[in-house]
């Protein structure tokens, strides 16, 4: 019980914080310049539509009241109807979460699998020239727009040399049985290539510095000592006893780079036509699609707190020392 | 008593240096003021630098249209826009609106992130629980969606811009330098302050500020970085401020006019260059503020 506590506090926290997001978004839409009905009412819906929206999101009400079927509605999945595809908020979002899913969690394995590696590397190389001239090269690539990395690799990979196709996530005029089939085919994976990459470039950084100062934080431990003086080769002293110990943070951040992730995302899916919640909201913002943006910030945030509340969970999981008093 | 932190300085402006520690000793630290140095006075001179408008669409000298031009031709650093105008100039420009952008933001960034943690710290209690929740709402924000929305539903600025960066990202400022307070508050000359009767206001202003201030700056000089980067992410997405010649501006523009397909290269590297370097240069100077106020990480 006494370790579920804390546990249980975070979560209920967070649930606060989801609760207080759902409200700046409400607020943010409600207040903005122009007629309020336009948050869920295009002009050119039929008479019957705008009826029926008015009474599903109580739009005659005043704005208290608007809030709670707000909330309501929110409850049931409920987002209203995007102005430009006339269908569902929600249905659209389903459609395109899955493209976001896998450009993040694809571009962040790299991302991780490399940043450990070099870190590691890095920190075993301590004090080299080597060192000294990767450090600035690793912090220069956290300086670098997202979207400005996707534009020189794709001006290098897809119109200078031709070898990755320049945006989508398939060529025109396929068709694929399953959506299992799709992700799997060379031509999907061939399209996320350079998003991928561009993201990836970008997110290494993270674990790669983490994983160093880790590294040499547990290098200096009394069982690494202990190690050498065993008379394990240096190899084995840094994989087995140094790198085992000093992941674990790393994988913690993880989830949190998943959430500045999809961030990045919005930029990337833009550069790449990828179509994905970032380029979505973009779009739904600069063609006034209100309930579809709405929708997509909503789906993004989500996706934030939840991995935010995972991080701190896992933090406090293991590493006993943390508590949430 | 060992604790006193506060050496009377001697003079207001030495008192300053004193108190935020510019870390010139690191050579991190000292490159990235470099760069900062070289782009103020780019920014603070761009009309002398400049050769051109920015924004002047130009003319060769037998009236075809300058456009295209690859750098070095007709006498254009950079080349020019496929609308003729010289990127040279823009670059200078460009480095007005950044710097602009991520000075204010950083400042605001650091300032309502150290108030915040400075009352959080100090009071504890009811005022500390409510503004470290306003903390967690914060960061269940995404961040650029939100600068986004802002920015398209208001008033294009580079302004709104800034407020919405810096409505959100006070946080790590605030928790930051909430636990400092929290260490502090029990320090020996804050216990003494606090014995003959300072009031809260006092011993917050004279004894506990002045120590965070390296703190505030470490994190508005991270901040800089972020500002810079995100306006140039809301300029390139088309929701920036169309009166103003910023790198991002600069990048839209040339994704919207096909340069990548067209191989102009001079026309979309030199913004992106322009924005790392200023960029990393408070990445460096924060690594060197860190060596300076945690030396035992000498990393």
């Amino acid at each position: 019980m006494s370790t579920l506590k804390p546990f249980l506090i975070r979560t209920l926290q967070l649930a606060l914080v989801l609760w207080a997001v759902v409200t700046i978004l409400f607020l943010m839409f409600r207040l903005m310049p122009g007629n309020p009905l336009a948050a869920y009412i295009d002009p050119t819906f039929t008479a019957e539509q705008q009826e029926a929206l008015i009474r599903q999101f109580g739009l005659d009400k005043p704005l208290w009241q608007q809030y709670f079927t707000y909330l309501g509605n929110l409850l049931q999945g409920e987002l209203g109807y995007s102005f430009r595809y006339r269908s569902p908020v929600s249905e659209r979002i389903m459609l395109l979460l899955p493209n976001t899913l896998i450009l993040t969690f694809s571009s962040l394995i790299v991302a991780y699998t490399f940043g450990i590696l070099a870190g590691a590397w890095l920190a075993w190389k301590r004090n080299s020239r080597f060192e000294a001239a990767a450090l600035p090269a690793v912090l220069a690539t956290r300086a670098m727009p997202e979207f400005w990395l996707g534009m020189v690799l794709l001006a290098i990979f897809s119109f200078s040399l031709g070898w990755f196709p320049a945006g989508g996530t398939r060529s025109a005029g396929t068709s694929y049985e399953s959506l299992w089939q799709l992700y799997t085919s060379a031509n999907f994976l061939s399209h996320l290539f350079l998003p991928m990459m561009t993201l990836a470039i970008y997110s290494q950084g993270l674990p790669l510095l983490l994983m160093r100062s880790n590294m040499l934080d547990v290098m200096k431990e009394d069982f690494v000592t202990m190690a050498k003086i065993k008379g394990l080769s240096p190899s084995a002293v840094v994989i087995r006893h140094g790198a085992r110990n000093a992941l674990l943070p790393v994988m913690t951040s993880f989830a949190i780079a998943v959430g500045y992730q999809l961030q990045g995302n919005v930029v990337v899916e833009s550069v790449f036509s990828w179509p994905g919640l970032g380029r979505e909201l973009v779009n739904a913002v600069a063609a006034s699609d209100y309930p579809l943006a709405q929708g997509a910030f909503l789906m993004i945030a989500i996706v934030v707190i939840t991995m935010n509340l995972i991080a701190d969970l896992l933090y406090t999981f293991l590493d006993p020392r943390i508590s949430h008093a | 008593m060992p604790e006193t932190a506060i050496k009377p300085a001697p003079s207001g402006i030495a008192r300053i240096f004193e108190a935020i520690k510019l870390p010139v000793g690191d050579p991190f630290a000292l490159a990235g003021l470099l760069i900062y140095a070289l782009f103020i006075i780019t920014a603070l001179a761009a009309p002398l630098i400049a050769p051109y408008d920015p924004t002047e669409i130009l003319y060769t000298a037998d009236y075809d249209l300058a456009s295209d031009l690859l750098p070095g031709e007709d006498g254009h650093i950079l080349g020019t826009t496929s609308l003729g105008r010289d990127i040279f100039s823009q670059i200078v420009w460009g480095a007005r609106s950044a710097l602009l952008v991520g000075f204010t933001a950083a400042f605001m960034v650091a300032f309502i992130g150290s108030v915040v943690g400075l009352l959080a710290g100090y009071f504890g209690g009811r005022v500390d629980a409510l503004l470290m929740r306003l903390a967690d709402v914060a960061f269940g924000i995404p961040f650029l969606p939100f600068v986004i929305v802002i920015s398209a539903f208001s008033e294009p600025s580079i302004w709104n811009t800034v407020i919405a960066i810096a409505l959100v990202l006070w946080r790590d400022t605030g928790r930051v330098i909430r636990s400092q307070v929290l260490s502090l508050r029990s320090r020996g000359y804050v216990e003494a302050a606090r014995v003959v009767g300072s009031s809260d206001l006092k011993i917050i202003l004279r004894h506990i500020t002045p120590n965070i201030l390296p703190l505030s700056f470490l994190y508005g000089s991270i901040a800089i970085g972020w500002a810079i980067l995100t306006e140039a992410s809301i300029s390139f997405l088309g929701f920036g401020d169309p009166d103003a010649i910023s790198w991002g501006f600069m990048l839209q523009d040339a994704f919207a006019s096909q340069a990548l397909a067209r191989q102009a290269y001079h026309w979309f590297i030199p913004p992106g260059l322009a924005i790392i370097l200023v960029v990393s240069a408070g990445f460096f100077i924060s690594r060197g503020y860190e060596n300076l106020l945690f030396p035992k990480l000498g990393r």
